[in-house]
């Protein structure tokens, strides 16, 4: 068996050794670039993963709300726009009535928990301060199903409410407290309310923002406001996330046979959003890291040439006692193969380390860290590394494979 | 009998093109070396004996005229079969030994063997040579800059001879050592010629001249004196 040996590998190799100090300080410029944009990748990825995760929280929700003719709304974010200027437009009302709510609990019942609900903004008056309230209608029964009390009972009583905690501790409302609902200097209807709960904090939610809020039960609401069964919006969760689709369509399909009477939200639109803002974000941070590989292109350019310069003789009496070009071009091409290997290995060790930890500070949980849309960056920025190593070497290898033998062994 | 010449210059002409005027290095020359011959090629500087070693190393192509190394025309071979042609039949041992910092004595000599045979040496060839040339095992692990100038000639003879070349090509072999080792590097390489080798040497040394069999005198780029 004769023994396989690659010369042209061990002078790349014997080259790197003998210039230790370079060739590290050139790899170390490819070890930043790999750190830098793996771990913004994986920062990317782990906070898309996370942003999904909280709100797929809320993707069971469809809110139904009546169609009036403005485009279907302007989903989540911008969900009040819809109530007040609707009056104009061809529908010819803002609100869902009894017999299309019940056409709701018909299709949707058994797939999900149906609730309609009141909605208004109004100024309130605690204590002699005025400000502004979101105010909910809620039927009794809804509100045994749906709200969670921290504190103190749900209403049963007219005049009796209960509020979300951010409410309560912005305004500084306890069990007991009395809220004037309605403004005193106009002639507006104008109700004394009494808080006899304090529901659990919720965090953020398409169907009811209860957090922030005045609840009461249905009879109080059209007391103050009117329009008794006319709905602002109704609630749709799907008990099975699988379903939603399903139910949006069957919806849909009952209430809108003949025109639209109906527009339904779901969360899809949101979160497609907010991942696109993610990742547009991430590609952006990932561009200003790769600007470090560029630097470190430069510099294993730079190691590559005085590699070449250094040993144009050496380079001469390779030539001349037979080595190929290609032969001589390989062993620089090699140089710059292993100069960006060892960068890219030692790079993707410690963009574990750091990106673990750049995750765990912006992001917050290192949950989904150990995943592959996470990790895949950490190869991906490695080929990127090697890449830019051999494209930097290319030229500077050229040049040495292409050197006129005389002329390099004439030089010292 | 027609034997082959190991090299056969017809008419070659080498010039280099320079913006103040041509070059003209080499000038209509003609010269046949036969196998087996211990020639010395001798001119002062710049006589074009640098510019004829090129020629017949297999570095340079002529301008015109015919060049034949062991009797293939140099002038129309491609770089890849002119390296080829260095590495099978030439034997270079240069001025400055012109060994490869970065390997041991003993890669020195198998390097050009690696290249080929495209595997390691496993014939005991690379150890004979050196232990022909008075290297033994423990200088043989030395890098060449570890080495004595005699030494790193010795080195650079043995790598000479690994492919058993056609020619073994001298550029003033001895300039760079004291008359000593030069004298013992001589008597090496007259020992090659009497074991039937074709020896070159280039040299503007008189006292080296006169211990080859022939002398070729170049001046101005023309046989002086054949």
């Amino acid at each position: 068996m004769k023994r396989k040996k690659d010369i042209i590998l061990q002078l790349s190799v014997r080259s790197i050794r003998l210039n230790f100090l370079r060739s590290l300080l050139a790899a170390i410029g490819i070890v930043i670039g790999v750190v830098a944009i793996s771990s913004m990748g994986m920062m990317g990825a782990n906070m898309t993963m996370s942003v999904t995760e909280q709100l797929s929280s809320m993707a069971n929700v469809l809110v139904v709300k009546a169609d009036t003719g403005g485009g279907g709304g302007g989903g989540f974010m911008g969900g009040t726009s819809g109530g007040s200027s609707s009056k104009s437009s061809s529908s010819s009302k803002d609100y869902i009535t009894i017999s299309e709510l019940d056409d709701i609990e018909r299709t949707a019942g058994k797939y999900a928990t149906v609730y309609p609900l009141y909605q208004d903004s109004d100024t309130i008056t605690v204590g002699g301060n005025e400000g502004r309230a979101t105010i909910y209608g809620m039927r009794e029964d809804d509100m045994t199903t749906v709200l969670t009390v921290e504190e103190g009972t749900l209403p049963k009583t007219a005049g009796a409410v209960v509020i979300g905690p951010t409410f309560a501790e912005r305004q500084g409302l306890t069990i007991g407290s009395r809220i004037t609902i309605g403004d005193t200097d106009t002639n507006e209807t104008v109700q004394k309310v009494r808080v006899v709960g304090i529901l659990k904090e919720k965090g953020m939610s398409m169907d009811l923002n209860s957090d922030n809020a005045i609840i009461m039960p249905e009879k109080s609401f059209t007391g103050l406001y009117g329009g008794e069964e006319e709905y602002d919006q109704v609630n749709v969760i799907v008990t099975d996330i699988a379903n939603v689709n399903t139910t949006k369509t069957t919806i849909e399909d009952q209430l809108n046979r003949k025109k639209n009477v109906v527009t339904i939200q779901d969360s899809s639109r949101m979160l497609e959003s907010i991942t696109s803002t993610v990742s547009t974000l991430t590609t952006f941070v990932m561009a200003i890291a790769g600007i470090s590989l560029l630097v470190a292109a430069t510099s294993i350019f730079n190691v590559m040439m005085m590699s070449v310069t250094e040993r144009i003789r050496e380079i001469g009496i390779l030539r001349s006692i037979g080595t190929q070009k290609g032969e001589v071009l390989r062993m620089f091409i090699y140089e710059a193969v292993i100069l960006g290997l060892v960068g890219a290995i030692i790079g993707a060790i410690m963009s574990l380390i750091l990106g673990w930890l750049v995750v765990l500070v912006m992001v917050g949980t290192t949950k989904y860290f150990f995943t592959f849309a996470s990790l895949i960056y950490v190869p991906v920025s490695m080929a990127i590394g090697i890449a830019i190593c051999i494209f930097s070497g290319v030229y500077p290898a050229w040049r040495a494979a292409n050197l006129d033998p005389i002329e390099a062994l004439r030089s010292d | 009998m027609t034997a082959v010449p190991v090299i056969e210059l017809a008419d070659v002409s080498k010039i280099y093109p320079l913006a103040s005027g041509d070059v003209v290095a080499l000038d209509h020359l003609s010269i046949r070396i036969e196998r087996g011959e211990f020639v010395a090629i001798m001119g002062p500087s710049g006589s074009g004996k640098s510019t004829l070693l090129n020629q017949i190393g297999g570095l340079d192509v002529p301008t015109s005229g015919v060049l034949r190394i062991t009797g293939k025309n140099i002038r129309k071979m491609s770089d890849e079969n002119l390296t080829n042609l260095r590495l099978n039949a030439i034997g270079y041992i240069f001025q400055k030994f012109n060994l490869i910092p970065l390997l041991t004595a003993y890669e020195n000599v198998e390097y050009p063997y690696i290249l080929k045979h495209r595997c390691n040496d496993d014939t005991g060839r690379v150890s004979k040579l050196l232990a022909d040339m008075g290297i033994n095992r423990r200088l043989a692990e030395h890098r060449p800059a570890e080495l004595s100038g005699g030494q790193q000639q010795r080195v650079a003879i043995a790598r000479a001879l690994i492919n058993d070349p056609d020619i073994l090509l001298c550029d003033e072999p001895t300039g760079n050592l004291d008359t000593r080792t030069g004298a013992q590097i001589m008597e090496m390489l007259k020992a090659l010629h009497d074991q039937g080798r074709t020896v070159i040497i280039v040299t503007h040394d008189p006292s080296i001249g006169a211990q080859a069999e022939r002398t070729i005198r170049i001046k101005d780029g023309k046989v002086e004196e054949a």
